[in-house]
């Protein structure tokens, strides 16, 4: 067994276990802490179903930034989308038997490949040539798109320039997911591809890639307009009327 | 103290996004609240000595109760979709009025103090310690935003600018550093009954002269009654309504619908203001008790049903917040709730808009109208941003853009929309709203309102409107004000039941 191996063992099984405690965290911070009064932004739904079909068009949509930008929702539903197939064709190296519709994405999870990193290089892009972009960006939004740029290219490079063992590849990845270790293939590629998407795991919890818990959890976009029909009361402000 | 000179924006065919202008609005800020008004309603009297640790408590604090502030400060990708929103960027170019970067002075300290990443990379994710400079610029630009939520219809999380705005206020309220134009005016609330300090018999006076005006204008002895127990309807109404220019017009409307209605209401010298400015502080306690003299004055009067005037932030706070606060509505089962409700009819909405009120009774066919008498009137309706973006009226979302316009199409001739993109949930605010209605902020409120007055232009231009009706008191004291900058007549603004005043006929029910 190679110390190669062992660290990147290592190291998934940490980022792993970083991305899930940290994101069951900042949930269930986000769900125990009250909303203790009603702020949908109007006109909204009336209904929970309504509420519900609101936050599909937005997670699935971006229905509000269409509103907004089309340049950003553009590239940002670019990269979203191509990021969802480029994951779900990824979902190959974790499951044997392949599961069936796994194996008909494979050819759209590939060429979603260039989508995703051609989104990246929009947004990144309008950081650096719009001026109102330009000064609100710090330096992790940069290092942010960096990271994601090179997940994506150091992938492509695998698939396209520099192939690697991925029958190894796989077996080390549900090995790990069995608790029994197997050699990962020595690959610099590989290695520069697996260390950055390790690193973008552990960053998540901490950093804005929170947007995609938080969304749910927004009660402006997540709250039924019915003020008038049902009280709505946080536990802290009912304390109040025990005076 | 007068205003510094400022320049009054150039009005465009097309709504350019400026340059950024950093620091353009670095110098406008308003008034310090004194340590007399400040401890009126128990905020500490001036700038405490420990107030870094005090702010940065209280923010803990208040991301403990508040959902939104908590998943706001972390959700923000800095997609920039906001940057040209807002109202006062759009007229300024002051970049911190873009609401992404009106919410980073805070995100700055909140990544500082409560995140990991903020903790051992401050330089890296935008993180900064509460200087005084930072404090300084919290109380500049959270009183340059009017909390009116354009930006969070445009975000993708929904990120809501005000109440980042409220937090901010509320922090800096927590240490002494308020602002004098709110805190006064809560005093006030507090103190007499209403915003602009009227007491009981001055209002009575006023009254009495605005049913002497209505009987000498139409020969009707069309009555507006206050304090009057057993009535059916407790009108709630924003104070400026009982003598500004042109809020009184409204408040005729208003009698005349109930007169021609055979409905009995009255209003409350202890309530005779719908108008709540705890919420422009984010202040939970004050937009509490403020709100709970209704529910006194409600009980007190026995009255079946609550309607609330033209007012946007008081409807907001109606309509969204009542039930939640005082237990107007359904649902509350404190003994004082238990007993409104037992009070109210509930075949009616409560609370309700007297927008509601009015284009029901037009509905039922209860009242007749003469639209002609608008003829000298070409209307258009300009959104008021809490009516649009933070409430609702009638049965289905969307029901506060068309009731006032059904009314107005109801009581006059000529009606002309301003462009798409400026109303509805994409209206901008007048510019005054929110907390900066001061004339210390005149060159904010005369730049922010550039965007709405572009849209003005268009149709005065094209339709020759003269009257811009709206529903909220802020609104028009702002356009009165900042019209004449833009060389329009201060007098084209009014409000919705000016239009219904003019036009319904009373004498079928005498």
């Amino acid at each position: 067994m190679s110390a190669a191996t062992i660290f990147f063992a290592a190291l998934f099984y940490a980022a792993t276990a970083i991305l899930v405690a940290g994101l069951a965290y900042k949930v269930a911070d986000y769900f125990r802490t009250p909303a203790p009064l009603k702020i949908p932004t109007t006109p909204a739904p009336t209904t929970t179903g309504g509420v519900v079909l609101r936050m599909l068009r937005e997670v699935a949509l971006f229905e509000s930034l269409f509103k907004s930008n089309l340049w950003i929702w553009a590239f940002g539903i670019l990269f979203h989308g191509a990021l969802l197939l480029v994951l779900l064709r990824h979902l190959r190296y974790f499951t044997e038997p392949v599961w069936f519709w796994v194996g008909w994405v494979q050819p759209f999870g590939l060429y979603a490949g260039f989508a995703m990193v051609a989104g990246l290089a929009g947004l990144w892009g309008r950081r650096f040539v719009v001026e109102r972009i330009r000064y609100i960006s710090t330096p992790s939004d940069h290092l942010m798109l960096a990271l994601l740029a090179g997940i994506g290219l150091s992938g492509l490079a695998m698939k396209f320039l520099m192939h690697t063992d991925i029958v190894a590849v796989k077996a080390f990845f549900l090995g790990l997911m069995r608790f029994d270790v197997q050699p990962l293939p020595s690959h610099p590629g590989l290695y520069i591809h697996l260390t950055l998407v390790a690193l973008l795991m552990i960053v998540f919890p901490f950093s804005k890639l929170l947007h995609a818990p938080g969304v749910f959890f927004s009660p402006s976009r997540n709250q039924a307009d019915d003020p008038r029909e049902k009280r709505h009361l946080a536990p802290w402000a009912a304390e109040l009327e025990k005076n | 103290m007068a205003a510094a000179e400022f320049t009054t924006p150039e009005l465009k065919d097309y709504p350019a996004i400026p340059a950024l202008q950093r620091d353009a609005m670095a110098e406008s800020k308003p008034y310090v609240a004194s340590d007399k008004i400040n401890t009126a309603i128990g905020f500490p009297g001036e700038l405490v000595p420990d107030w870094e640790a005090k702010a940065i408590g209280r923010l803990g604090e208040l991301l403990k109760k508040y959902r939104s502030l908590k998943v706001y400060l972390d959700a923000c990708v800095h997609c920039g979709a906001c940057t040209d929103k807002c109202h006062y960027f759009l007229g300024t170019g002051d970049p911190k009025n873009m609401p992404v970067a009106r919410q980073d002075l805070l995100r700055g300290v909140y990544r500082r103090h409560f995140t990991l990443a903020g903790k051992l990379f401050p330089k890296l994710v935008g993180a900064t310690d509460l200087t005084r400079e930072v404090l300084d610029d919290w109380y500049k630009y959270y009183h340059q935003c009017s909390e009116c939520r354009r930006c969070s219809v445009f975000c993708p999380y929904g990120i809501d600018t005000a109440e980042i705005t409220m937090a901010g206020r509320e922090i800096l309220d927590s240490i002494g550093y308020g602002q004098k134009y709110s805190n006064e005016i809560i005093g006030k609330v507090h103190k007499i009954g209403n915003n602009l300090g009227l007491p009981g018999p001055a209002l009575a006076d006023t009254l009495q002269g605005v049913e002497e005006d209505v009987k000498e204008d139409t020969g009707v002895d069309v009555k507006y009654p206050m304090d009057v127990k057993g009535a059916e309807v407790l009108l709630v109404t924003p104070s400026a309504d009982f003598f500004a220019e042109p809020h009184i017009d409204s408040l005729i409307g208003y009698g005349k619908v109930f007169h021609a209605a055979g409905i009995s209401w009255t209003l409350s010298s202890k309530a005779s203001e719908a108008g709540n400015f705890g919420m422009f502080i984010g202040n939970y306690d004050q937009l509490r008790t403020i709100a709970l003299r209704i529910r006194e004055a409600a009980l007190e009067l026995g009255v079946k049903r609550i309607v609330v005037g033209e007012c946007g932030h008081a409807w907001r706070v109606a309509y969204s917040f009542w039930n939640t606060l005082t237990g107007i509505g359904a649902g509350a089962n404190d003994p004082f709730a238990v007993q409104l409700q037992s009070q109210l009819d509930h075949r009616y909405k409560q609370p309700a808009h007297i927008c509601e009120v009015t284009w029901d009774l037009i509905q039922r066919g209860a009242l007749k109208f003469d639209k002609e008498a608008n003829d000298h009137r070409i209307v258009t309706f300009h959104d008021s941003c809490n009516v649009a973006r933070a409430s609702r009226m009638g049965d289905a979302p969307g029901g506060q853009f068309e009731i006032p316009r059904s009314i107005i199409r109801a009581v006059a001739n000529h009606y002309f929309e301003m462009a798409p993109g400026t109303t509805h949930e994409a209206t901008f605010c007048c510019g005054g709203g929110g907390g900066v209605l001061t004339d210390e902020l005149l060159e904010l409120r005369v730049k922010g309102s550039m965007p709405r007055m572009g849209a003005l232009k268009q149709v005065v231009d094209q339709h020759g409107v003269n009257f811009m009706a709206t529903i909220c008191a802020i609104c028009k004291a702002q356009f009165t004000k900042v019209l004449p900058y833009y060389k329009f007549n201060r007098g084209m603004v009014g409000g919705v039941h000016q239009l219904v005043s003019t036009a319904i006929k009373l004498g079928s029910n005498d």
